[in-house]
């Protein structure tokens, strides 16, 4: 289909990248800087060339830009890259969300004295072993990136985040995921062991899948916890506030906007078709937790004091809007779950930017230290507002869309969960009008006008890299229809699994190179 | 000789090789010792102890492929020295930990005079201490390690016990006097080896009483022999139990399994780091080589009888060595602590049988690089001539040393099992492999002992990179040319075999089956 290996680029050039600016000197910290943002352009410019020629047709090819490379022969392990709908939006969203997390960053360790390069060099590690994750077309070769990832995430907790807490938040956050992901390991291991030694994802999901049961039942909670732990889900949230807390803004953004989503998508990816029988007997269960989540995280939100801690609980409740509609199984909402990821990272991604921008100026995130403060920062109060809007599903901007058809695909199936997850709407729009109200509107906190940087308005810099978050939340929230064009195959293929004719999926093709 | 051949005795030369090759550069190393000037000996022990091993795993490599007895009478071969496929590739392990190993103790740069003294028994502190301490360090550590490499050898390819136990002794021996003769902390050192010392002597005896049992039930020390009888013998079964438990004992001590790890802590720590590094790496090899041959070829048959009672001890081992490792403050002690919870992993492979053996020697060889690359960065970092193994101590490392601090974080990750590192494939081959065997069960308690055991890998990573480093920082003695290779061949190995294990693990599947299973 293609001659390019476009999607082993994805790939490679980021960590390239990553140990291109690892090298530079640590004196030179702006050559690091731009260095980092031309690899991830240049990583954005592959994405997009991914895009265009992915062919969005009903009937396509479930993955596409397929490849594949022997690497391990004695355990099935090979270096196999493949694309579909959902992965590419969640590709595109990484590739988006990195560069502006960077430029997010960009000053913000010149207080502290920490190392440039080094950060920069994590971020793309970062996006390397996040863009394989959704690009590995084998259960090993996943597994791998899946626990490599935390690698890079966990020092730029503790050691660039901030707070008193920050090193408590990493270690809890590598546990908790290792924790996952060493159960995942046995699930993974014993697929393996059952089914004859594959780990190649399009073999396992062209052969009949094994027999209901005991068996496919703990492979699937092997598997699920550890995306549970990942996304997370209620009641497996615990690290997320404290994680989401300490990290620095910027970091936050890509630790909830994107690396969350692989939680979610790998249960799409992996739970569905592998396990479906199983996926069908905990669906109720999970349902469950996902309402939980969307109230109880709500709740949660509501009474926090700390602003990045506060965005943490609100993705929490976000979270479970896209459980709901991934094991809702009907194509409205599981589209909608897929959107919501998508879109949930763009919302989310920029309020967690801009908590960043008044943190830093600030050099708080303590609500209380706030109050008035749109009289001196109006365009930053804007957006602010804006952000936490766009987060609690205005119409009009994206997530509206995808909060929408979750809920129309669940109510279709089970009302009163619908009715309950309503509920999780008003409750989000009272923390994001609340919090916008204590930290912008209301008397002026007088110790802000001690702080210089409080009278400074958003830089030409946080202007121009908000602007494509704020344009691509209105845009899809206005023109939706290409995500979903994109996104509604490879649901279809997906619950082709839950509705039981999985025989009706169009044919692999691709280039192999053993 | 002349009886010996009418008798119609062959002996495969050739395979003895790797073993002949070890004790004569270690009688000869005794001989440099008398014949060569001090201010050569160093260099004349060291290269004579490389060119040996070198020549030992060259031997070990021209014998692959072998699958018989080392003698044979009339073309029927006796168990006494075995040449097979886990025999030969845990002796080229042992010969490549052992080049590496003896690079460590030849580091002179640490410590003026390396770190060694010349006599272990002198009283510590006393004057002949203190004046002892000041010279140059003992040159016979060399022919000494060559000694339990040797012993070392041949406990892997024994085929009945009685050659396994002439082969513990020697493997043993020369380790208890090398733990007594540290430098620095004398009087830990000379405890430790005492401790070492009289537990080992201790287990040493109940092997023998073991052996005994054995040979009550099965009129046979042969392995083969002994498995045969637990088909056929008339004899009761409890000398059976009593001498696998016995057995097991003696061979679990020195593997450092709960509940006879008491001694590794404290050896491990007293010891000189290099030979703890020795004894992390070959010995548990070693033990683990022994361990494999007699349960599998000599056991299996009884295998009913000792599952459970041996399933007990590895859950004890993997969450016991997990739990304490937790707690730790010192690096060697943690090191310890995590070695008995990885001998823990590994006693799953001796449970799950024939289907582990490759895996399990993986998983050995893997380890090994590991953990002697680990105890050598532990000897480059130090408080001026002593080293700095307070965990404290280490607080902020990758700020004034980032080099040695990413490769203890690489390291650390290692041990923890992180792809892209040899303890991944290492745990993901030896798990796999274990629930082939169905011992689902096992390899749950593996991974939740896993899980704990991340805890105080990632605590040592927390220290070096995300805390302020002390005003008085310890220093890492850069470069060090023996240790400073020691840890690159250890990191080396470590990533090679987590990113490229394809080869290893080809070698392993060959060489996976014991003679007379």
């Amino acid at each position: 289909m293609n001659e390019l290996p476009l999607l082993s680029a994805l790939v490679a050039v980021p960590l390239i990248g990553a140990v291109v600016v690892a090298s530079i000197r640590r004196e030179r910290a702006d050559v690091a800087r731009w260095t980092a943002l031309g690899f991830s352009g240049l990583v954005a410019v592959i994405a997009a060339l991914v895009a265009i020629g992915f062919d969005y047709a009903e009937g396509a090819p479930w993955l596409q830009f397929t490849e594949s490379y022997a690497w391990v022969e004695a355990w099935d392990l090979n270096l196999s890259w493949g694309v579909d709908g959902i992965a590419l939006l969640m590709v595109l969203l990484t590739v988006g969300l990195t560069p502006i997390a960077m430029l997010a960053a960009w000053r913000d360790l010149d207080a502290v004295k920490r190392s440039v390069p080094a950060f920069f060099a994590l971020i793309l590690a970062l996006e390397a072993a996040m863009l394989a994750t959704f690009l590995a077309s084998n259960v090993l070769l996943f597994y791998f990136f899946f626990e490599a990832m935390l690698v890079p995430m966990y020092f730029l907790i503790g050691s660039y985040g901030t707070g008193p807490k920050k090193q408590y938040a990493a270690v809890k956050f590598f546990l908790y995921s290792l924790l996952g992901g060493l159960f995942m390991l046995v699930a993974v291991i014993s697929l393996w062991v059952n089914n004859g030694g594959v780990f190649d994802w399009q073999t396992l999901v062209d052969t009949e899948p094994m027999a209901a049961g005991t068996l496919q039942n703990w492979l699937f909670l092997g598997f699920f916890i550890a995306f549970a732990i990942k996304a997370p889900f209620f009641p497996f949230h615990t690290w997320l506030p404290d994680a989401g807390g300490a990290a620095p803004a910027a970091v936050a953004a890509l630790l909830v906007g994107v690396m969350d989503k692989i939680g979610t998508f790998a249960i799409l990816r992996y739970c569905l078709p592998l396990f479906p029988d199983a996926t069908q007997t905990f669906a109720p269960w999970i349902i469950g937790m996902s309402v939980i989540g969307v109230v109880y995280a709500a709740f949660v939100a509501i009474g926090q004091t700390d602003l990045k801690r506060l965005v943490a609980y609100t993705s929490i409740a976000h979270f479970g809007f896209i459980g709901l509609g991934i094991f809702a199984f009907t194509q409205a909402s599981a589209t909608g779950a897929v959107l919501y990821m998508f879109n949930h990272g763009l919302a989310t991604g920029l309020l967690f930017i801009v908590v960043g921008f008044l943190a830093i100026r600030r050099g708080s995130a303590q609500i209380a230290d706030y109050g008035g403060a749109a009289k001196t920062l109006p365009v930053l109060a804007g957006i602010f507002l804006f952000a936490g809007l766009a987060s609690l599903s205005l119409p009009g901007t994206a997530p509206f869309i995808s909060e929408f058809l979750v809920l129309f695909g669940a109510f279709t199936g089970n009302e009163p969960v619908a009715v309950v997850a309503t509920l999780g709407i008003i409750l989000a729009a009272a923390y994001v009008i609340w919090m916008y109200q204590r930290t912008m509107q209301g008397d002026r906190n007088p110790a802000l006008d001690k702080v210089p940087a409080m009278k400074r308005d958003l830089t030409v810099r946080e202007k121009a890299l908000v602007a494509p978050l704020v344009i691509a939340i209105l845009g899809f929230g206005l023109f939706p229809q290409p995500l979903i064009d994109a996104v509604e195959p490879a649901v279809d293929n997906t619950l082709l699994f839950i509705s039981g004719s999985p025989e009706d999926l169009p044919a692999a093709e691709g280039v192999t190179n053993e | 000789m002349n009886e010996a051949q009418q008798a119609g005795l062959q002996i495969d030369w050739a395979g003895l090789a790797p073993m002949i090759i070890v004790f004569v550069a270690a009688f000869l190393g005794l001989l440099v010792e008398a014949a060569v000037p001090k201010g050569r000996r160093l260099v004349v022990q060291v290269s004579l102890a490389v060119l040996a091993l070198a020549a030992a795993f060259a031997a070990v490599v021209l014998n692959a492929g072998k699958n018989s007895a080392a003698f044979e009478i009339e073309g029927v071969g006796i168990g006494s020295v075995v040449l097979d496929g886990p025999g030969l590739f845990l002796q080229g392990t042992l010969a490549m930990l052992a080049i590496i190993a003896v690079l460590l103790l030849a580091e002179r740069r640490t410590t003026r005079g390396g770190d060694f003294v010349a006599e272990a028994a002198v009283v510590a502190d006393s004057a002949a201490d203190k004046a002892q301490r000041r010279e140059d360090g003992a040159t016979e550590i060399f022919p000494l390690t060559l000694f339990a490499v040797g012993g070392m050898m041949m406990f892997v390819t024994a085929g009945d016990l009685l050659t396994m136990f002439v082969a513990l002794e020697m493997l043993s021996l020369p380790l208890y006097l090398l733990c007594g003769l540290a430098k620095r902390r004398r009087l830990i050192s000379q405890e430790a080896a005492l401790k070492y010392f009289l537990l080992g002597a201790f287990a040493s005896a109940f092997y023998v009483y073991g052996m005994a049992m054995l040979y009550g039930f099965a009129g046979t020390v042969d392995l083969a022999g002994i498995n045969q009888a637990g088909t056929d013998s008339g004899q009761p079964r409890m000398f059976l139990y009593i001498g696998v438990a016995m057995i097991a004992v003696a061979m679990l001590f020195k593997a450092a399994a709960v509940p006879f790890h008491m001694w590794t802590p404290d050896v491990y720590t007293g010891a000189p780091t290099p030979v703890t590094a020795l004894m992390a790496a070959c010995v548990k090899v070693a033990a683990f080589g022994g361990l494999l041959r007699v349960f599998n070829v000599g056991l299996a048959s009884s295998a009913w009888d000792w599952h459970l009672i041996l399933t007990v001890i590895a859950v004890a081992t993997m969450l016991g060595g997990a739990i304490f490792a937790v707690t730790q403050r010192n690096i060697k002690r943690l090191l310890a602590y995590s070695s008995i919870a990885n001998a823990g992993y590994l006693l799953i492979g001796v449970i799950a049988l024939g289907e582990a053996v490759g895996q399990t020697m993986f998983y050995l060889a893997a380890y090994g690089f590991t953990v002697i690359a680990a105890f050598a960065v532990v000897s480059l970092v130090r408080d001026g001539d002593e080293e700095a193994t307070h965990l404290a101590r280490w607080a902020g490392l990758g700020k004034k040393s980032p080099g040695t601090a990413v490769v203890v974080t690489v390291l650390m990750l290692a041990l923890a099992g992180l792809p892209f590192t040899s303890g991944f494939t290492a745990k993901f081959s030896l798990f796999t492999a274990a629930l082939q065997a169905d011992e689902l069960g096992l390899v749950i308690v593996g991974v939740i002992s896993s899980a704990i055991l991340a805890f105080p890998y990632l605590k040592v990573v927390v220290l070096l990179w995300l805390n302020e480093p002390a005003p008085d920082a310890p220093t890492v003695n850069l470069p060090s040319p023996m240790a400073g290779t020691v840890v690159a061949a250890g990191v080396a190995a470590t990533i090679i075999l987590g990113v490229a294990p394809g080869f290893l693990l080809d070698i392993v599947d060959q060489a996976s089956t014991f003679l007379n299973t």
